[in-house]
């Protein structure tokens, strides 16, 4: 079975930027190469639009499955998008050691 | 030449005579024996903010809060009555009364009465002791007498806070004076999708508050976070503030960057052009019927204005973003030279998918902006211990810090005497 709707099935290949939280999202960023960030930003970006106009037909809170695995790799877009089109390494720069862990995030 | 006009005395920092102008030291900072006295006379003593009343939405919802700096724990619960706050520990021996599996870790649920996990010992919600285990066993113990005695608790739209000092007279509306008073009735409430952030951080708890009061570093630091031509036209801009206002121990800086939309697109970042969201937040505003501004939030009354920082003494800080939205700051002290920074972002309920992502974007924006603050200060603590400079010069988009030094410095001048003890000058060898 298709992790995102059938519309979306392009994006299977990225089905493992399909992660419900944000420690999950940015440790994945983190172990990732550029060249794995560019093809996933490349094939996630131009959808993300279309991704928004789907799932905005569902409530938030009643997202069918296929819909969430979307929505969490809309996440991943995002947190994906900042060494791609800015500093080209995948930890923002002069951060060193520094950590920021999300300890609240929104259950959907 | 300014682009915004400066008070008549020529500059912020010389409206308010009493901060001086000269360089000024961090000795306050980075003193072991400084910190002692500020535990006592600030984090014992003055109103600290511990959260936010959703946090308890029915009679029986509590959240246990650490409060390192003036060495206790307190409860604070949801009662029939309202809020109330009351020290976290049995009166049986002295065992932390609400934990779970580790004992300095905060907890929060809802619950009819507190049990110590020691002997059974039980607690209402007010803090009246109702059962002791094997009471017989015990000689002329009155219950009545060993219930918890409550600690000043109050709340000011919204957000609660809790006063340790059981003598303390200034009620809690009066302690946040006039820029509380000025920021009533925004809708808080409104605002209630959270995205907190946690980080331990190897500095004074006033070198964090001073890298988010200023905004004097934001085009250079954040320099790599812009795409490389806005980057360049900030830092040829610099940073001035559009107002800075202070009142008793607190302050506050007004800031432009409205960016809700941005004039030129070609200037933000592709997925902010997607989403129409980045750093000020989502640049579509909710839709909760907000017209009109309290008086205390652009106070220039400025059409660029951004996001008004306010810094409410000792350790609360509370920035309000013009697109509607809230975050605030938290810096409680472990140690002389380290803290527990939180981070926490306030936004209006999103209606769907769409608004949900364009908070993400801003969440993740905040987070690694923050990454490069939080990295900075254990630089700046390590060699300010090293004592090589001394003294440093503060600039007039630095008021803020230099206000927050002299306030902390006044408090435990003010308490020590208060005290009968002679201020002892920090940093001497004697």
């Amino acid at each position: 079975m298709s992790e995102f709707p059938p519309e979306f099935t392009d994006l299977e290949p990225f089905a493992g930027w399909a992660l419900r939280t944000e420690g999950e999202r940015y440790a994945k960023r983190l172990a990732s190469t550029m060249d794995e960030l560019q093809a996933f930003y490349d094939a996630a970006l131009p959808r993300l639009e279309d991704a928004m106009t789907y799932l905005d037909q569902f409530e938030l809170d009643a997202l069918p499955e296929d819909a969430t695995g979307l929505l969490w790799l809309c996440y991943s877009l995002v947190n994906a998008s900042f060494p791609v089109e800015v500093w080209r390494q995948p930890r923002v720069p002069d951060s060193g050691a520094a950590k920021f862990n999300a300890v609240i995030e929104p259950a959907v | 030449m300014p682009h915004f006009v400066k008070p008549t005395e020529g500059s912020w920092t010389e409206h308010y005579p009493e901060l001086g102008t000269g360089p000024v030291s961090y000795e306050d900072s980075i003193s072991p024996e400084h910190y002692e006295r500020e535990r006592d006379a600030i984090f014992a003593r003055t109103w600290l903010n511990v959260g936010r009343i959703e946090q308890l939405p029915r009679t029986g919802s509590y959240f246990t809060k650490e409060l390192d700096a003036a060495r206790t724990s307190v409860i604070v619960v949801r009662t029939a009555d309202g809020v109330r706050a009351v020290p976290n520990i049995c009166r049986h021996r002295g065992n932390k009364l609400v934990w779970q599996d580790y004992p300095r870790e905060e907890v929060s649920g809802t619950c009819r009465q507190f049990t110590c996990k020691y002997h059974g010992w039980r607690y209402g919600l007010e803090g009246d002791l109702t059962f002791v285990q094997q009471e017989s066993e015990f000689f002329d113990l009155d219950k009545s007498e060993y219930g918890l005695v409550p600690v000043q608790a109050d709340v000011w739209e919204g957000f609660i806070f809790v006063n340790l000092d059981r003598t303390n007279e200034t009620p809690l509306a009066e302690y946040l004076g006039a820029l509380g008073k000025g920021l009533a009735g925004y809708p808080f409430d409104k605002m209630t999708q959270v995205y907190k952030y946690r980080a331990e951080v190897g500095s004074n708890w006033k070198l964090y508050i001073d890298a988010f009061a200023e905004f004097y570093h934001a085009p250079v630091l954040h320099a790599k976070q812009a795409v490389a031509d806005e980057s360049r036209k900030l830092q040829g801009y610099g940073y001035e503030a559009l107002a800075y206002a202070l009142d008793g121990p607190h302050g506050m800086v007004s800031s432009w960057g409205g960016m809700s939309p941005p004039k030129d697109l070609d200037m933000v970042k592709p997925i902010e052009r997607v989403l129409r969201s980045g750093l000020f937040g989502p640049w579509d505003k909710p839709d909760i019927g907000l017209t009109d501004l309290p008086p205390a939030l652009n106070p220039a009354g400025h059409r660029a204005w951004g996001t008004d920082s306010f810094v409410f003494f000792p350790n609360f800080m509370l920035l309000v973003w013009e697109p509607q939205w809230y975050l605030t700051y938290h810096y409680w002290p472990t140690c002389y030279n380290t803290h527990i920074f939180e981070g926490t972002m306030y936004f209006v309920p999103p209606k769907n998918a769409t608004e949900r992502l364009r908070q993400e974007l801003a969440a993740v924006t905040f987070k690694e902006y923050s990454l490069q603050d939080g990295n900075t200060l254990e630089a700046t603590q390590t060699m300010l211990e090293s004592r090589a400079v001394t003294t440093f010069p503060l600039n007039d988009q630095e008021i803020l810090l230099r206000h927050l030094h002299k306030t902390a410095h006044d408090y435990v001048d003010d308490y020590e005497k208060r005290r009968g003890e002679t201020p002892i000058q920090i940093g001497s060898t004697s």
